[in-house]
Formats: structure tokens, C-alpha cells, sequence
């Protein structure tokens, strides 16, 4: 895959992140004022500085006039960008390439996502005209998402009562440190006998097995690397950038077994590959992935390379991936503690890893540390997109 | 009559309303007994498929579909059931649709000229009923073809028709109404002994070997059951349009060669058939019996929800759309017959069918196949306590078919503590759920039981 990469070609100088919640009383024009207002907060930037915008929303608005409307950005260039959950780093992947290739000087992500509105539980997806026949019209996201713990449970021989545990785990440690973030929806710490005995939504997933919805926004800055310095002391350097489509065929191939995310997979070799990571477990300091239910931590934990196959779940349970353990995977809290604003997750995941670099991430700031990883994913097991970032405090020794 | 029998088919519904139940519900009635009725999920399309599905090999001829419970007005029901049995789109396809006469309606059609006689239907009772507890779900099939192949054939029929207020619904009504018992029964009885009578003179006979009797008037049914000795009778209510069907497959489960069959039939008027048994009878069996005695009890709560008598919360979820009429138009094939495609190049199976192959990227080289009588296994599995369905929870399996192909289906039939990786599993021609006024058909998996083979 000619996949080249842009490593250190370009740099964040400036984020912004709303706090995510129920704002009954924001709207989507609101949250994106919120957002892009705190991005520009500083003395560096003013809007007539950024060049172009690329604004990620699933379902809140249609087309670049979203944008440019509510803060009465005068004739730029918005593109609007769809790609399910990985939307808002979708948003980030163009205008950091419009940045890498020349064509601007200046280029602004933004992410926007608010689902409290609708008045249902869980993602409401636009109807397309269909046949009636795809059983994705009908089950839902937990359930697509539950297929996950039975087949790994199977394919691994693990005991179904270890794996509750490590599901448990999971969404402990993510409420844990989203109790130490004053951005995050859920900010309080839950008992494990709690979450183990919630109510049931699908499969063996309860309420606290699962992220809920909310409402956010989130921006970023990017410039080209060597201007970055021009903005702030403390820029975050892109290191890759991947993002995968794969072919969808998991639903119709025996031969896929519900156990990992190809997707996930091949954007992480690539992402790595960019970066010049070759064994991201210990060169990682810090790792924000897209624990939409508590299966896929798990799963990704693998996908990812964090773990062998197979071992994910004990390394869970051994706290391997808790804020203090040897990575720190979700240290913000996650889709857990945020619930899932679906244009802004992928912006939301960068903004902890800028936090944690620039050592502004407060009571969870975490020693030193020096490369991030964010991901995300779209769809279901089988058939997805995966987005995978590196970020890094340092330009890389050439 | 130039046509004989050369198949048939029955299906009920696996569900059984318990009268115990019903009288605990409600106090009223008898705590004894139970009746079959059809799932949420099934109507009388779904269970005229049922019938037909096992028995519809080949080109079928006219297909002629007999029903009290149309799931549509104004649009050929008959035609999803030509497309749900593989015919395609060639040959002729109608609804007779009325009263449970239709029954007789169908058969005669198909005895006539050839072609494949289904009948199916829903039958409802306002709730503490005598019709809610004496009515019957289920569906049959008969297969008309050359005397020579056949394994029944008939010999004499007469029919007499008379208007009178016995049985009747208004358009757009749940439940029927009926005029009081003994004006029916003195006005059946005359008639049906004049066509009895008729029938079997021409036939050169003075008795036959089984009686079937059937009638939704129930006083006048067990009137004739005993007059005319019918004995053995199928220990199952009144089945509409499907009714003369499942006495006759019943029957037919049962009859040795040479035997003769008298058939009666008293709705709006009698008719009488002869048939006669030839060798080939025991050929294939129904299984009628088998299938009423393995049902499994539902809570009356649940039976008053399925049909509509109970209104519940619904999710917090945005309902299902309705099937949009061009896609389903296209992908026929698929939705009804469960019709996907093999990559000629590598063999991969996609469902639904393909154009470019997601196994080997082979480009527009496939052959069309439908998996709809297929066996597969269970890989993963879940329970949905959130999707919107008309019974939750819902219940999705990855299912992986034997000789390839694989679909994310939901289960019919099944409890959550019983799905398993690994369960075997056929499909069964099932409605997902009902959007303005479109009913969406597709096909859901049924977990095998070890007794049914493989």
C-alpha cells in the first residue's frame, strides 16, 4: 500500500473542546461557536487566519453552511465530511492533508455531533430507501456489538464469568478516570457490582456495558509543522494517519469469526507504518480508543497490537491499561464517561492527547508522556471503517 | 376433474394459547385444553409458504390462495406466496378470499386444471370468545397433477349453495359474528345431506373409508362428524380456509392405497367430494399430528399483544421504515425466495447476491442460488432488548450455512436461554414487522430440534 504518511509535515497549535453532556439548552450552532471560540481563545489566532475548514457531522447538519453560518465565516472553503463514528477524525485527516500537500497555510477541524434532541436512546441513523431485508435495520448497535462476546469467549476458551469481569473492568476504569474530567458527561466513579449488574440491553451487555449518547463539539488547529512554533511552545505533531474502509463481507463470510476488526488491524499497521512505530505497546504513551461498548476495548486491545490474541482480557483485569498501568488506554474516560457525539469523538480523543502532551491534563496528566494514539471506528464487527492516529510532543530525529 | 393429488403440506405454528391461562386471565371458560396460534410473525402468507415451500419443486402451474385473513386488500397476496415458494415470475397466481368456502374454492381450481392449492389463516375471536378458543391457526397445501402420479384422487363432488345469515365481518373488523346456533345447524343439515348424498351416488358408493368434516359453524361440525362417522377427528379448531386442508392432509397422513375420502364442507351452502387413495399414497406424509402435538404455550398476555388486543409501550427507538416498493421490486428474488449468488470462479456464496465477489474480486461471474432450504449452524448469536420488534426481545444469529454462505438473521420461534453458538438451524419465511401498511416479508432462522435430522 503506498501508503507515504505525512510525518511531522504538520502541526495542532490549537484545540477546543466543549464539555459533553445533555445541553437541552445548546443547540448544534451553539456547540460549534463553544468549540471554535476556545480553539481561537489564545492571543496566536484569529479566524481571518484560518484558510479553509472541514467540519465532520453524522447526523446534525448538512453541508458547509453549518459551519459557516453560526460563526459567520466570510466565503471559506467548509467541507462537510460523513464516515459514521469516525467522522470527526475523518474532518481532521483532510484538513491536515490540506495543510501537508501546500494548498494552505492554515486549516481547521471541527466536529460537531447532538443526539440528546431526538429523544431516543442510542444513534439515530438517516432512513434510506431499502428492500426491508438487512437485519441492520432492525438490531441495534449494543447487539451488532454483542456478537463480539460470545464468539471471543468461544474462540478462546474463556470462561464466560472471566470475560464479565474484564467487560466489567473496562467500563470501571473508563467511569474511574472520567471522574477526574470535568469535560466528561459521567463524572462519577461506579461500583463494579454495579456495572456487572445492570440492566440487560443486548447479549450480555447492560447499561454500563454500553456509551450512551450526548452532545458535544470539539476543534483543532493545524498548521505546517515548522510554522507551529509561530503559535504556541507547545505544538502536537501528527506522526500518521490512517483511515480504512474495509470490504463489509465479515456479515456475509463464514470465514470472519466475530473475535477481532480487520479494519482496525490494517489501519494500525498503517498508522504505525507512518509513524515509524514498530512495537506500539511500549513506544505509546497514551492511548484513546473507541470503547463504544465494552467488548470492543477488549477486542481492540489486540486489534491494535496492545495484546496478543487471545489475551486482552486478562491484561484488562490485570489493570495493564489503567491510568496507572504500563498504557493508559482511554485516560480521558472515553465514550464511556462522554457518551458518543458522533462528529466530535474522533476531535474529543485528539483534544486528551493534546492535553496529556502539552501536560495540561490535570488530575489524570500522566508522566512524560511523549506519543498518542487515537482511534476510532464506524459500523459493526464485519463491517467497518477504523481510523487510527499517532500524535507526538517532538519532531521526530531525522 | 382431470387432476389428481401428487402433493401436499401443512404447517402450524409452533405457539398454543393455554385455556388454563385464558381462565386465570380472564375467569371465564374452561381451564382445559389449548389451541395453535400463529406467532407475531406470521400470517396467513407466511404460513401458506410454509404449506407450499416443501412441496413446490419445479414449475407449479396456477397457484390458487385461499383466505379468511388477507394480509392485504387490493394487492395479490398469492403473489408473495408464488415468490416465497421459488416460481418466480412465470404463471398465474390469485387470491380466493372469503369466507372459509375458499377453501373449497382453491381445491377445485387446482383439481380442475392443475396447479398448487394453499390455504392459510389467522383466525381471531374477540378476547373470552367461543371463537377465540375454537379457532385454529395453520396452513396446507395440495399439489394437483396427472391422475398417474397422483396418491389421491377425486372421484365425485356436488355442491349446493344457499344465502343465509350465519357468518359474517364487515371489511376492516378483527373478529366475525355469528347468527344463533340452531338456525345454522337446521340450515346446514338438509343441505349437506343432499350434497353427501349426490357426491357419493356418483361416486358408486354408500359410504366412504374417512370422513373429514368441516364447517366454522362448530355446533353443525360435530353434528356431521357424527352422523356422517368421521372418526378420529383432528383434535384442532376451526382453521378458516385452511380448515378443509389440514382435515384432509390429516386424513391423508393416515389413508393406506384404495381407500375412499369423503370431504364435507358447510359454508354458506355444502359440498361434498369423493376421493379415492391410489398406491402412491404414503409417499410423503405431512405430519399433521406430529405438528400439533409439539407447540409450546405463550402467555395469554403475549397472544392479546400479537393480536392487537393489548397495546404496549414501544421502545424508545425510531421505528422501522417501511420496505421501499423499487428495491424490493429488484431484489425479489432475495427477499422472497432468499435467492443469493456462487462466484463461478472461487464458489463464495453471497447473500444477498453480489456483483463483484468479496472473496476472490471477481467481477460479475456468478450464478444465482437460493439457500432458502438450506441447514446452517449458529456462530454468534445475541439477545436485542432494545431493537424495535412486535414481541422483544429480539433475537439475531450469525448464521453460517452448510456448504457455504452466511447472514445475520433474527430467530423465530425461540426463547433467549435456548440460542447457542453452534445450534443448528433452517429458515422459515417469516414478517419482520408491518410499516404503513407494508408488511415487510423476509426469511428468519428456526432452531432444529436433534428430531429434525442433520
Amino acid at each position: 500500500m503506498a501508503s507515504r504518511g505525512i510525518r511531522d509535515r504538520v502541526a495542532v497549535v490549537a484545540m477546543g473542546c466543549t464539555t459533553f453532556g445533555e445541553h437541552w439548552d445548546r443547540s448544534v450552532d451553539d456547540l460549534l461557536v463553544d468549540a471554535v471560540t476556545e480553539c481561537l481563545s489564545g492571543d496566536a489566532l484569529t479566524p481571518e487566519e484560518i484558510d479553509a475548514y472541514w467540519l465532520g457531522t453524522m447526523t446534525s447538519g448538512l453541508s458547509g453552511l453549518t459551519l459557516s453560518r453560526p460563526l459567520a465565516i466570510d466565503n471559506k472553503p467548509v467541507s462537510r465530511v460523513e464516515n459514521f463514528c469516525a467522522t470527526g477524525s475523518e474532518a481532521f485527516r483532510n484538513a491536515c492533508y490540506a495543510v501537508a500537500c501546500g494548498a494552505y497555510d492554515t486549516a481547521m477541524a471541527v466536529g460537531v455531533e447532538k443526539l440528546k434532541d431526538s429523544g431516543y436512546s442510542g444513534l439515530v441513523r438517516p432512513a434510506m430507501a431499502s428492500d426491508g431485508t438487512s437485519a441492520e435495520l432492525t438490531s441495534t448497535a449494543p447487539a451488532a456489538f454483542s456478537l463480539l462476546d460470545p464468539a471471543y469467549c468461544a474462540k478462546y476458551g474463556v470462561d464466560p464469568a472471566a470475560m464479565r469481569e474484564a467487560m466489567t473492568h473496562v467500563a470501571w476504569k473508563n467511569h474511574v478516570n472520567g471522574a477526574r474530567n470535568p469535560r466528561a458527561q459521567f463524572r462519577k466513579a461506579v461500583p463494579k457490582e454495579k456495572i456487572a449488574g445492570s440492566p440487560l440491553i443486548a447479549g450480555r451487555l447492560g447499561v454500563f456495558d454500553c456509551s450512551g449518547v450526548s452532545d458535544g463539539a470539539a476543534a483543532a488547529v493545524i498548521v505546517r509543522a515548522e510554522d507551529a512554533h509561530r503559535y504556541t511552545d507547545r505544538p502536537m505533531f501528527v506522526k500518521g494517519l490512517s483511515l480504512i474502509a474495509g470490504p463489509g463481507s465479515g456479515p456475509v463470510d463464514p470465514g470472519y469469526d466475530y473475535t477481532t476488526f480487520p479494519e482496525v488491524v490494517a489501519s494500525a499497521a498503517d498508522a504505525y507504518a507512518q509513524a515509524g512505530i514498530t512495537d506500539a505497546a511500549s513506544q505509546l504513551s497514551l492511548a484513546e480508543v473507541h470503547d463504544c461498548f465494552t467488548p470492543t476495548e477488549i477486542v481492540l486491545m489486540e486489534d491494535l497490537g496492545f495484546s496478543p490474541r487471545g489475551e486482552a482480557w486478562k491484561h484488562v483485569l490485570d489493570g495493564a491499561f489503567d491510568l496507572d498501568g504500563r498504557l493508559p488506554v482511554n485516560p480521558d474516560g472515553g465514550l464511556k464517561s462522554f457518551g458518543h457525539p458522533v462528529g466530535a469523538s474522533g476531535l474529543r480523543m485528539l483534544f486528551e492527547c493534546w492535553l496529556q502532551l502539552r501536560g495540561e491534563a490535570g488530575e489524570r496528566q500522566l508522566d512524560n508522556p511523549t506519543l498518542g494514539l487515537t482511534h476510532n471506528l464506524g459500523g459493526r464487527p464485519g463491517a467497518c471503517v477504523s481510523f487510527v492516529s499517532i500524535v507526538g510532543k517532538e519532531l521526530s530525529a531525522a | 376433474m382431470t387432476q389428481g393429488i401428487v402433493g401436499y403440506g401443512a404447517y402450524l405454528p409452533v405457539h398454543r394459547l393455554e385455556f388454563a391461562d385464558l381462565a386465570a386471565t380472564l375467569g371465564t371458560g374452561s381451564p382445559k385444553g389449548s389451541r395453535v396460534v400463529a406467532g407475531f410473525d406470521e400470517d396467513a402468507t407466511t404460513m401458506g409458504v410454509a404449506a407450499a415451500r416443501p412441496i413446490a419443486e419445479g414449475p407449479i402451474g396456477p397457484l390458487w390462495f385461499a383466505t379468511t385473513s388477507p394480509p392485504y386488500a387490493e394487492k395479490t397476496n398469492a403473489a408473495a406466496v408464488h415468490a416465497a415458494v421459488g416460481a418466480g415470475e412465470d404463471g398465474f397466481a390469485v387470491d380466493l378470499a372469503g369466507s372459509s368456502r375458499s377453501g373449497t374454492g382453491a381445491l377445485r381450481a387446482a383439481a380442475a386444471g392443475g396447479g398448487l392449492a394453499v390455504f392459510a389463516d389467522v383466525r381471531v375471536g374477540m378476547p373470552g370468545s367461543a371463537d377465540e378458543r375454537e379457532g385454529a391457526d395453520g396452513g396446507a397445501a395440495f399439489r394437483f397433477g396427472p391422475v398417474a402420479d397422483a396418491l389421491a384422487v377425486p372421484v365425485a363432488a356436488a355442491s349446493l349453495t344457499a344465502e343465509f345469515l350465519d357468518r359474517w365481518r364487515a371489511p376492516g373488523d378483527l373478529t366475525s359474528r355469528q347468527w344463533e346456533e340452531r338456525f345454522g345447524l337446521e340450515m346446514y343439515t338438509p343441505l349437506v345431506a343432499e350434497a353427501v348424498a349426490r357426491a357419493l351416488g356418483e361416486a358408486g358408493i354408500t359410504a366412504a373409508d374417512h370422513v373429514v368434516v368441516s364447517s366454522p359453524h362448530a355446533r353443525t361440525a360435530a353434528t356431521l362428524a357424527s352422523k356422517y362417522g368421521a372418526q378420529d377427528v383432528l383434535p384442532l379448531g376451526h382453521a378458516g380456509a385452511a380448515d378443509l386442508g389440514l382435515r384432509l392432509a390429516d386424513v391423508l397422513d393416515r389413508a393406506t392405497p384404495g381407500q375412499t375420502i369423503l370431504t364435507i364442507s358447510a359454508v354458506d351452502g355444502a359440498d361434498a367430494t369423493v376421493w379415492r387413495t391410489t398406491d402412491r399414497v404414503g409417499s410423503t406424509r405431512a405430519g399433521v399430528r406430529a405438528q400439533l402435538e409439539a407447540g409450546r404455550a405463550i402467555p395469554y398476555a403475549t397472544y392479546l399483544t400479537w393480536r392487537g388486543f393489548l397495546e404496549r409501550e414501544l421502545p424508545r427507538r425510531p421505528e422501522p421504515e417501511r420496505p421501499a416498493g423499487p428495491p424490493a421490486a429488484r431484489n425479489a428474488g432475495w427477499k422472497f425466495a432468499f435467492v443469493g449468488s456462487r462466484c463461478d470462479k472461487c464458489g463464495f456464496v453471497h447473500l444477498p447476491p453480489a456483483r463483484v465477489c468479496a472473496s476472490c474480486r471477481t467481477v460479475g461471474q456468478m450464478t444465482k442460488t437460493s439457500l432458502a432450504d438450506a441447514v446452517g449452524t449458529v456462530a454468534t448469536y445475541t439477545v436485542d432488548r432494545l431493537a424495535f420488534s412486535p414481541s422483544p426481545p429480539m433475537i439475531n444469529a450469525v448464521v453460517d450455512f452448510d456448504g457455504g454462505g452466511r447472514s445475520l438473521l433474527e430467530l423465530a420461534d425461540a426463547r433467549a436461554d435456548e440460542v447457542a453458538i453452534g445450534r443448528r438451524v433452517r429458515l422459515t419465511f417469516r414478517r419482520l414487522y408491518t410499516a404503513d401498511g407494508v408488511h415487510n416479508y423476509f426469511w428468519k432462522a428456526r432452531l432444529m430440534e436433534e428430531s429434525d435430522g442433520q
